[in-house]
């Protein structure tokens, strides 16, 4: 069992690197969702070195680790370079994203080992997540049960059927990170349905609520270990703010980046070329 | 129909009851229904029953999410709502996931067909069987009575998987014997005359019109084989072509919309290139919706599934 704490610093460099990774996986499989992917990286750095997430490569359904749902499936591109760090599975199976006969996706599956569901379709991950508290509370396990939802995905109303049941349970074994990228597919959540204020939603409906800079990673690790850590009776959430295409400014600035590809000469411009 | 009347939800669920009591790793789930047995469930074991409330959709997700960490789940509910409204959870999350993680979950629905005869569409399941039926993994366990009910509480257990379980909601006789060991495993039991030209395939309520078409029929002098299909996913094909091949008039009888990958589907690409020489006609209803207000079997009778008009189409299959 693993449970990885770096530096700030050391934490920085680790996001540059995947971010670049990212990009790398992206050049070579375009039909993958950079954007979404991007906008996480922090996110997923910050579970997986800052000391938060238990885990185990050598046993990826080892009972004694914590449950992390990818409930934004689509948008984990850069949780791929994790995995294969954190030896989950060998890195030279980040040239194959997208290739016939790889296990890496456009969309991540549960044959990925270090993933727990289906995800991509999206809305799921809240539902689920919240039956795998209940489970773990009720077998006296003091495991959490992290799930890392998209905002454009709390549109689907799945998830706030969820949102009351986890805080009717008082499931204080559950962790939402909400990477609120403030994009959907077609435009700023904000133009479509606006999910705003989305802090007093949660806090209506009994959820302990941080908000956070998503891509601050010391700050980031400081929130996500307070709400796994709070003695408050019930769900927690994070609402990391971050930009989607974080890195990319061609997608940083696009209400439709969701479904933008960058070329890899856009690529190989924003990582310096090196491998 | 004769003989004392008991609801299958009420079998199904005391056959359960008796089991957690000593299976801790049994948990239920209601989406808000209910009946005097379930009070007992969650009198006796309120750390394994939840009310999920009218949230159908987070009912197959908590189902999930415990199954994967371990326990047998039964998530119980009007049967079109825990199949149609949640069709997108139950595929992604039971269908496809249980393909990669073992899991065991059994979604019982109550309600089948024009069970609720007085609550029009919405209430009633006519689609259910096809909508489950076009999900790989998904078992679909059809009851006629509620020995079979409990019967099916049993194999639910037993088997790792995930299923849905379509229940009538109206109180009615055992069809017969209970079902055998070797009728579970073969996924039908038989009724009437062995080695008979006619044979009625039905599968729950129907199967009890079949028995009186089949009574009917005898009473004429022909003799007729019944069978009460209770499997409607995988049942063993083999074992019924054998002991459908002296027929050369077979009946499907459903109560479910015909034509749209229902039981008669299951027959008609399964079972029927295996017996060539038998003419094969389906009854079910029309795929259209009504609103008109029942007893039941005026409902079925106004769409030619009566006694007699199910009597007479075996005699002019025979015949054609």
């Amino acid at each position: 069992m693993s449970e990885t704490k770096r530096s700030p610093d050391e934490l920085r460099a680790l996001a540059a690197r995947f971010r670049a990774e990212t990009l790398r996986i992206h050049a070579a499989a375009p039909e993958t969702r950079v954007a979404s992917s991007l906008s996480a990286v922090e996110i997923y750095t910050c579970l997986f070195y800052g000391g938060l997430l238990r885990h185990n490569p050598a046993n990826p359904r080892d009972p004694a680790r914590d449950r992390l749902i990818v409930s934004k499936g689509h948008g984990s591109i850069s949780l791929y370079p994790i995995l294969a760090d954190r030896g989950f599975f060998p890195k030279a199976e980040l040239q194959r994203v997208c290739r016939p006969g790889s296990f890496l996706g456009g969309i991540p599956d549960p044959v990925i080992p270090g993933y727990e569901t289906v995800n991509g379709s999206l809305g799921h991950g809240p539902g689920v997540g919240s039956g795998m508290a209940v489970a773990l509370k009720r077998q006296g396990s003091d495991r959490h049960v992290v799930v890392v939802a998209g905002d454009g995905e709390l549109h689907e109303g799945a998830v706030w059927e969820a949102f009351l049941f986890a805080a009717q349970q008082k499931l204080d074994n559950l962790v939402l990170i909400v990477d609120e990228n403030a994009r959907c597919m077609m435009d700023y959540t904000a133009r479509v349905v606006d999910l705003a204020p989305l802090a007093e939603k949660f806090r209506a409906f009994g959820w302990s609520t941080e908000e956070v800079d998503g891509h601050d990673v010391e700050a980031l690790c400081k929130t996500i270990g307070r709400a796994m850590a709070s003695g408050f009776p019930g769900p927690r959430v994070v609402i990391a703010h971050t930009i989607k295409g974080k890195g990319a400014p061609s997608l940083e600035g696009d209400p439709l980046c969701h479904i933008r590809t960058l070329t890899p000469e856009e690529v190989e411009e924003l990582t310096g070329g090196a491998p | 129909m004769s003989g004392p009347k008991t609801r299958m939800r009420d079998s199904f669920l005391q056959a359960m009851k008796e089991r957690m009591a000593a299976e801790k790793d049994i948990f239920f789930l209601t989406a808000d229904f209910g009946s005097p047995v379930l009070d007992g469930v969650r009198k006796d074991f309120p750390d394994r029953f939840l009310n999920m409330g009218i949230s159908e959709q987070n009912t197959v997700n908590v189902a999930t999410g415990l199954a994967l960490e371990g326990f047998r789940v039964v998530a119980y509910a009007i049967a079109p709502f825990i199949t149609m409204r949640c069709l997108e959870q139950i595929r992604i999350n039971l269908a496809i996931l249980s393909q990669v993680r073992p899991m065991n979950v059994t979604l019982v629905g109550v309600g089948a067909g024009y069970s609720y005869e007085v609550s029009g569409p919405t209430h009633q399941a006519l689609e259910d069987i096809a909508l489950m039926r076009a999900l790989p993994n998904m078992g679909v366990w059809s009851p006629a009575d509620a020995a079979t009910a409990a019967e099916m509480a049993r194999q639910a257990l037993g088997e790792t998987g995930v299923r849905y379980l379509r229940l009538d909601s109206h109180p009615l006789p055992n069809l017969g014997d209970a079902p055998m060991a070797e009728d579970m495993k073969r996924g039908f039991r038989l009724g009437g005359s062995r080695g008979s030209a006619a044979a009625i395939v039905s599968t729950g309520y129907m199967s009890h019109l079949a028995a009186g078409v089949r009574d009917e029929l005898e009473a004429g002098g022909i003799p007729v084989r019944t069978v009460d299909l209770m499997n409607l996913s995988s049942p063993d094909l083999a074992a019924l072509e054998a002991e459908l091949a002296p027929c050369c008039a077979i009946l499907t009888m459903e109560e479910g919309f015909i034509g749209r990958g229902g039981m008669d589907g299951l027959l008609a690409m399964h079972l029927a290139p295996r017996l060539p020489k038998a003419k094969w006609a389906h009854a079910g209803l029309a795929p259209h919706y009504h609103f008109d207000i029942g007893p039941r079997d005026d409902l079925l009778a106004a769409q030619g599934l009566s006694r007699p008009a199910l009597a007479r189409r075996v005699i002019d299959l025979i015949n054609a």
